[in-house]
């Protein structure tokens, strides 16, 4: 996971700059008009802009040619300041596609000359392979890319990705032949076909959506447009309508001037909601952006959104609840056995194992029993590593035949030469199987000397997340393959609310759809064309980059981490999207109550001298007080371009609570910020002798 | 004393809950909300039977199946034709007059103007009235047109909330009920009921039921009349209970003497003024209380009461505390203050049987409520109080407003603020589990938005033509508020006159008729569209991050949504009446009217 902040780029010139630039071309109308809010502005600009040049050139009238100018500047400033934000979000977007573009991720692959192992291997960059390609890979190593097996047989760690954390099997024929770019071979080796293309990747795909920067509006942004066109309408006709008033107003009271049209589009701008209306494309590319920002790939906009909207999470249990591999987490010796002399053997199976369980082991025994890491070279030992044939790893050493597996290729291995299982062994395991465990049995020859508890161990802090998600309104599902006593025993450490054990694909989907019919909407992550089905039946379906073309097809949202765990932060970034245009808009509308005490005292002053009582802010003059409050009201878009771009601030909080904080700094906050601004211009303005 | 006062309205203020909290049950099972009305659960399965049983014979007559259900378009569409039907029933009904039976008078034709006004007001439930009752109208004119579209006017709006909440409580369905199911049920098994009650208490306290004509009666003092006019006055009397019954109680409040509810004929007594406060206010009231029975939820219906409470309850103590003021016009050396034979405050314009806290309060309900009933001249009211009673009405109608319309309009207004706050908690936006989405938010936006463009749009049209605006005889702010109240009041469907202004020209009958249909058709159909597209939505499930839209807060956002749409958007217009008025240094001298 990148966080970075690209945190020059607010301070960076350059880049302010180029928006500065993009703003200018953005007043093309035919890109206005997508805006309702900002196109009436720009017509009311134009209006005036024309109305200022024609006093200049001598036509008569009531307002001073310079007030107008200003006022006309003040709309201009208005419309370039929210095009300024928007560009800048596209600006950040771009420099996001150019550092992912370096971010590709590069491992070095052996590139086979053909298709055979024996064959000579070039080292060449895992972005530089074809489809087509042949490629060995060993233990230890990390598959370069999706690719087909075309021969050997291996084990292979894909727990990263599929949620199991037993190594896998994976050999040439059958439907166990395919292996995913970034899972790791644990032993054996394999020569794939690689069958992704560079440049077919979702990485590149994601570049060309940033930077397109063909954006299309999400159902919710339509609809706050429309409540946002609504009210721009509404105050079009109140300022329109208060002409005749105003005219109505002069003869009967036989004083003062209709208010001209300079005032009337002060009075609307200030009113007409243009601080969200502005801000809302760079609140919604800022939200993608930061999407791209974690690493996810999202299909669109509307995906961002509905993950905000998400109250059941699908988690699967390997990599997201436990840490990716099961841990050594007691010796159990059999009768007559000590645990020491238990620790000890097992201890001297696993010195060369390399796997993570192998080398779990033999931390357990140096923590519970103080056996110190030994040379196994040194000792004259011979390691028998695990194979996908035997089943089992060992070491033969002065004659001793050390070996651990499972419990029934062990029994086999025992039965085979002569011995047999003691019942009490066999005891153990089914109460270690039964808290949710993995028994493995450790032999001596034919003397069966223990059983090596493994555990799922549950990742730190996992059950306090949970905690937060519930009280956001989340329920958490654990999703495993493992059996049911297995998984409630995690589910139960972990927190979740639920569980999903023995999960397959149909079950899966069946899940979905019984909380998608119970009004819920749902997340999962998935990578397995098997999971193709539930990840299209969610609603915010996040496929792992290393997993299969159709289940990346099947999602809304590719994460190129592949991290299941990714799923809490893109719930977050969902809901900071709504929370910010949801502020932002609150904000904006309660803007209107100050200016309506700017305006309306100044523009009828002439009138009824009496509405000077209104004028609370006491401001210089007429003038001062219409140009302060239109400086106000163009100055605040800037000065929320940087909230508009970073979101508001968001913490897991239930909704009740979220409300009462956003209305207080959004709503109370929009509500008198204007006073003392709209004061503090007002002085500058008649500080810099505007009358 | 002022303390009585208070207690006064704290008293009317009780009667109105008590009467809600008995109706509420009732208006509950008109209003059946699933579609397969055997599977309700039990609690009123007997007045559903008995609602049935007085409906039925009218809907079979009439070939209405019993299961009959309607989608959006088509209930959106019996709705229009209903309206339509009943301008132009009353419109014949009121030009062929001097012909019909039961026209002792022998009174003419209704002169085409009025006639089209008329008929716009009564079908639109608004009952501007641009005619004096006693003198244009037959009392059979009065009783078949009127008093019938009294009934069915509010039995259309109390359909459009039914229509309404059952999008919010149905899901996956295609229909939202039948409207002539619907419009039978209110008509017969609630309003007929209720009016027939409050018709026979009114009728105790002297409101006059007669089918007798006219009566002159010699003057008490003959003497006294200069020479050349008659010595007796007629006095004409009529179906008056019956009319003015269903006029409260339907938020109707077309009176049937030009005098409205300050004709002793027609309110006259205090507890006849309780009665008729009480009815105004009872059903809109009973309406949010049913809203949450209906919604399997009554936190909601007292959430969305307490909004109107918190926009009703603190203008109400204002105006009562401008009208029970001195009048600050008159000399200091006057004494205005309560006193034995003085109820203190300003009198001019009051009828002193009720006096100044009285009248305030039904001019507060009248407006509050899109009732248009009154019991004083507004006109005459205090800049302030008269500003309250036209802020009332540019609202929206949203504060108790119409039966049936006005709870509507305010869910619409919910649908707005929910819509702004569940974006706030990262939510898209969901009511009572219905996400609101951009079909509810264009339709909700028609309904917020027509009434006070109408009223804008109107006033404005009156500005700019000088011999209209004439028609408002006052000078200065005050003539200007008298023009703003005639468009906020037609513009509202409330019906209520400011007084003072001569409203009979073709432009007044005309644009003050058209701002009446445009209101009420285009808040009623987007409200009923905005219930079929929420019916066919499927129901979200509720959880801590659901935004709770029962609790102080939530009410306090939707009082200001109201605020915000409602009444910014008259700001300006109010400084240029009555505020401008009321900081004036020097008052002009009352008008005469």
């Amino acid at each position: 996971m990148t966080h970075d902040e690209p945190a020059g780029i607010l301070a960076d010139p350059g880049a302010i700059l180029r928006a500065a630039g993009d703003a200018l071309t953005k007043l093309d109308p035919r890109r206005m008009i997508r805006s309702p809010v900002m196109f009436t502005i720009e017509v009311g600009a134009a209006l005036i802009t024309g109305l200022a040049m024609a006093r200049l050139a001598g036509q008569p009238g009531a307002e001073h040619p310079a007030f107008i100018a200003a006022v006309a500047v003040g709309l201009w400033a208005t419309v370039l300041f929210a095009n300024f934000a928007e560009a800048m979000a596209e600006g950040r977007g771009r420099a996001q596609a150019d550092a992912l573009r370096k971010t590709r991720s590069d491992t070095l692959a052996k590139r086979l000359t053909a298709p055979r192992r024996e064959a000579a291997t070039e080292a060449v960059s895992s972005t530089q392979l074809r489809a087509g390609d042949h490629v060995l890979i060993e233990a230890g190593d990390i598959v370069p890319g999706d690719g087909e097996v075309i021969d050997g047989v291996a084990s292979v760690d894909e727990s990263a990705i599929t949620g199991e954390s037993a190594p896998v099997i994976r050999e040439s024929g059958g439907d166990r032949n395919t292996v995913t770019g970034g899972t790791r071979m644990l032993s054996d080796w394999l020569v794939i076909r690689i069958t992704a293309n560079p440049g077919e990747s979702f990485l590149d795909r994601m570049i060309s959506m940033v930077e397109g920067a063909k954006r299309q509006k999400t159902p919710n942004e339509i609809a706050l447009d429309i409540l946002l066109a609504g009210l721009t309408l509404v105050f079009l006709v109140v300022t329109a309508t208060l002409l005749p008033f105003s005219m109505h107003a002069v003869a009967s009271a036989g004083r003062g001037e209709p208010l001209g049209l300079a005032v009337l589009a002060a009075l609307f701008v200030c009113l007409a909601p243009t601080t969200i209306g502005g801000l809302l494309p760079a609140i919604g590319i800022a939200g993608i952006d930061r999407m791209v920002r974690a690493n996810v790939l999202a299909t669109s906009g509307r995906a961002v959104e509905a993950a905000g909207d998400v109250d059941v999470l699908l988690l699967d249990k390997t990599g997201t609840i436990t840490l990716g591999n099961r841990q050594a987490a007691s010796f159990l010796p059999a009768t007559g056995v000590t645990e020491r002399e238990l620790a000890e053997a097992a201890q001297l199976s696993s010195l060369a194992d390399e796997t993570p369980e192998g080398r779990s082991i033999v931390i357990l025994a140096k923590e519970r029993h103080g056996l110190r890491g030994r040379d196994v070279e040194a000792l004259g030992a011979t390691f028998i590593p695990f194979t996908a044939q035997t089943r089992t790893s060992g070491v033969d050493l002065d004659g001793r035949q050390i070996r651990k597996g499972a419990r029934d290729t062990i029994q086999k291995a025992v039965v085979a030469a002569g011995g047999t299982m003691p019942a009490e062994v066999n005891r153990i395991c089914d109460d270690v199987a039964k808290a949710g465990a993995t028994p493995l049995v450790v032999i001596d020859g034919t003397r069966v000397l223990g059983v090596i508890e493994l555990k799922d161990v549950v990742k730190g802090g996992i059950a306090e997340r949970f905690k937060e998600l519930r009280a956001m309104g989340i329920r958490t599902v654990m999703i495993t393959g493992d059996n049911p006593l297995t998984a409630a025993a995690i589910a139960a450490e972990a927190g979740v609310d639920d569980f999903l054990a023995e999960a397959t694909p149909e079950a899966k989907l069946a899940m979905i759809r019984r909380y998608q019919q119970e009004g819920h909407l749902v997340a999962m992550t998935g990578d397995g064309t098997n999971d193709a089905p539930a990840l299209a039946q969610a609603d915010v379906a996040v496929a792992m980059n290393s997993g299969t073309q159709a289940a990346k097809e099947a999602g809304n949202m590719v994460d190129l981490d592949s991290n299941p765990t990714k799923l809490l932060e893109i719930v977050a970034v969902g809901k900071q999207l709504l929370m910010t245009r949801g502020s932002l808009t609150t904000f904006s509308l309660a803007n209107d109550v100050s200016k309506y005490f700017a305006i309306v005292p100044a523009a009828f002053g002439g009138i009824y001298p009496q509405l000077g009582a209104l004028d609370i802010m006491r401001l210089h003059s007429p003038t001062t007080a219409v140009l302060a409050a239109v400086a106000f009201n163009a100055l605040v878009i800037v000065g929320l371009v940087p909230m508009a771009l970073k979101g508001v601030r968001y913490r897991p909080l239930p909704a009740a609570v979220l409300l009462r904080q956003n209305l207080l700094v959004w709503g109370l906050g929009g509500l008198l910020l204007p006073f003392p601004c709209i004061k503090l211009l007002d002085l500058l303005l008649a500080a810099c002798g505007v009358p | 004393m002022m303390t009585g006062a208070w207690i006064e309205v704290a008293a009317i203020l009780v009667a109105t809950a008590l009467a809600a909290i008995v109706i509420a049950p009732w208006l509950a099972a008109v209003f059946p909300m699933d579609d397969a009305p055997s599977g309700r659960p039990d609690g009123n399965r007997r007045l559903d039977r008995w609602l049935d049983a007085i409906s039925g014979p009218v809907l079979r007559a009439a070939g209405v199946r019993r299961a009959e259900e309607m989608t959006a378009a088509e209930y959106g569409a019996a709705i229009l034709l209903f309206h339509a039907a009943g301008f132009v029933f009353l419109l014949v009904l009121l030009r062929s007059q001097a012909v019909l039976p039961w026209n002792p008078d022998g009174l003419p034709a209704v002169p085409w103007l009025i006639a089209i006004n008329t008929a716009a007001s009564f079908v639109t439930n608004t009952n501007w009235q641009s005619y004096a009752g006693e003198t244009t109208l037959s009392p059979w004119s009065q009783a078949l047109g009127l008093t019938v579209q009294n009934f069915v006017s509010a039995a259309s709006g109390l359909c459009v909330l039914a229509v309404l909440v059952r999008g919010l409580v149905r899901r996956d369905s295609p229909t939202v009920g039948s409207f002539w199911r619907d419009l039978a049920r209110a008509t017969l098994g609630f309003l007929l009921p209720l009016a027939i009650l409050l018709g026979l208490l009114l009728a105790s306290q002297g409101v006059v039921q007669s089918f007798a004509t006219a009566i002159d009666v010699p003057l008490v003092d003959g003497d006294g009349v200069p020479a050349g006019e008659k010595a007796t006055r007629r006095i004409v009397t009529g179906p008056v209970a019956s009319q003015v019954a269903i006029k409260q109680l339907g938020t109707n409040g077309g009176g049937y003497f030009n005098a409205n509810g300050a004709h002793p004929f027609e309110n006259p007594t205090p507890l006849s003024n309780l009665l008729e406060i009480v009815a105004m206010l009872a059903i809109p009231v009973a309406g949010c209380l049913a809203f949450g029975r209906w919604v399997g939820d009554r936190r909601q219906g007292r959430a969305l009461l307490a909004a109107m409470a918190v926009l009703f309850l603190p203008f109400l103590a204002l105006i009562v505390h401008f009208e029970t003021s001195p009048n600050p016009a008159l000399p200091r050396e006057v004494d205005q203050s309560a006193s034995v034979d003085h109820e203190g405050g300003p009198l001019e314009g009051k009828e002193v049987r009720f006096g100044p806290a009285a009248s305030a309060l039904f001019a507060i309900s009248t407006t509050a409520t899109s009732c248009g009933a009154v019991n004083a001249l507004h006109d005459s009211f205090s800049p302030l109080g008269g500003l309250v009673a036209m802020w009332m009405m540019q609202l929206g109608e949203v504060v108790f407003g119409g039966v049936g319309t006005g709870l509507a309009g305010l869910i619409a207004y919910t649908l707005v603020a929910v819509f702004v706050a569940g974006l706030m908690v990262g939510r898209s936006p969901e009511y009572l589990g219905k996400k609101i989405e951009a079909r509810e938010m264009k339709m909700g936006m028609i309904v917020l938005l027509v009434p006070p463009i109408a009223t804008l749009l109107g006033t404005a049209s009156a500005c700019v033509l000088p011999a209209e605006a004439a028609a408002a005889p006052n000078p200065g702010p005050h003539g200007f508020s008298e023009l703003l109240y005639a468009f906020s009041s037609a513009g509202n469907n409330n019906g209520s006159a400011f007084g003072g202004l001569s409203a009979t020209s073709p432009f007044w009958t005309l644009a003050l008729a058209a701002a009446m249909l445009v209101s009420r058709l285009l808040t009623m159909l987007p409200l009923v569209a905005i219930g079929g597209s929420l019916a066919a939505k499927r129901t979200v499930a509720e959880s801590p991050g659901t935004l709770p839209t029962h609790t102080p807060l939530f009410v306090l956002l939707v009082a200001g949504a109201v605020i915000l749409v409602g009444a910014l958007s008259f700001v300006p217009a109010l400084a240029l009446g009555p505020i401008a008025e009321a900081l004036q240094p020097r008052p002009i001298a009352e008008g005469p009217s």
